[in-house]
């Protein structure tokens, strides 16, 4: 079936591994069927495509019922990036690639990549800390202009 | 109507029943299809780097597979098969519909 009219755009608000991954996979994803694909970055999403924070995406080992692992023990030091490497180890036998890695692939797929103003404003972010394939930082109005007849995926 | 067409068959989402039965003439005419034109030298490596990954393992080879393994960088990809490069580049290939998600 042609995808091509189709529009697509999609909020990423969480910084963990698997609060990034589904929008870089839904976007990417999108772009492979021919839809145009626009990702919105906001809140702790902001981590995907901070230069200094992209490398060193991590899974939550604490308050991750889905991990079972005791809440005691997934708090101790190390866990985090534990669990970390050994999900990386997994999605790169399946081709998925780095955040960082990701993001460039997107930009080159043609999928727009965009910041939140009121969450970098926040943070104190420019666009400097930026990755620089991120478009531009947007205001809600800005972001509903560009969304205008998409359908939003908020992940 | 063409031998190299009459002879083969098509599944139902248009992706040929067995890839044996290509040819760069069946690929020209179903990049046309696909609104590719000018089948160049260039997409015929793409090609066939999607025909050898699917003779040796079953399955048409991701698009960033493409990219990491067989060196087609992803823009040029997106630039040879507008409009979703990993479903037409292996329609074009002859071989099944892709099913990765990357």
């Amino acid at each position: 079936m042609d995808q091509s009219s189709k529009k697509i755009a999609i909020i990423c608000s969480r910084g963990s591994l698997d609060g990034i991954y589904p929008a870089l996979i839904l976007a990417n994803g999108a772009r492979m069927e021919g839809m145009d694909a626009m990702l919105f970055f906001t809140f702790f999403g902001l981590e995907a495509i901070t230069k200094d924070k992209m490398k060193n995406i991590q899974v939550a080992t604490v308050g991750n019922p889905a991990m079972h692992i005791p809440t005691m023990l997934g708090g101790l030091p190390g866990m985090s990036k534990l669990a970390t490497h050994m999900m990386m180890k997994e999605m790169d036998k399946l081709d998925i690639p780095h955040v960082d890695e990701f993001i460039e692939m997107l930009d080159d797929a043609g999928a727009e990549i965009y910041a939140c103003k009121l969450a970098m404003d926040m943070f104190h972010l420019k666009q400097d800390d930026l990755d620089e394939r991120v478009k531009g930082v947007l205001t809600v109005g800005e972001f509903y202009e560009k969304t205008d007849d998409a359908k939003v995926i908020f992940t | 109507m063409p031998e190299y067409i009459e002879k083969v068959k098509f599944d139902d989402e248009g992706y040929l029943e067995n890839h044996e039965h290509w040819s760069e003439d069946l690929a020209k005419t179903m990049a046309e299809e696909e609104g590719i034109y000018d089948l160049t030298s260039r997409h015929l490596e793409v090609i066939y780097a999607i025909r050898g990954e699917f003779a040796e393992k079953g399955e048409a080879p991701t698009l960033r597979r493409l990219t990491k393994v067989h060196g087609f960088p992803t823009k040029e990809l997106y630039q040879l098969f507008p409009g979703g490069p990993g479903k037409k580049a292996a329609r074009i290939a002859g071989v099944k519909k892709p099913h990765g998600c990357i």
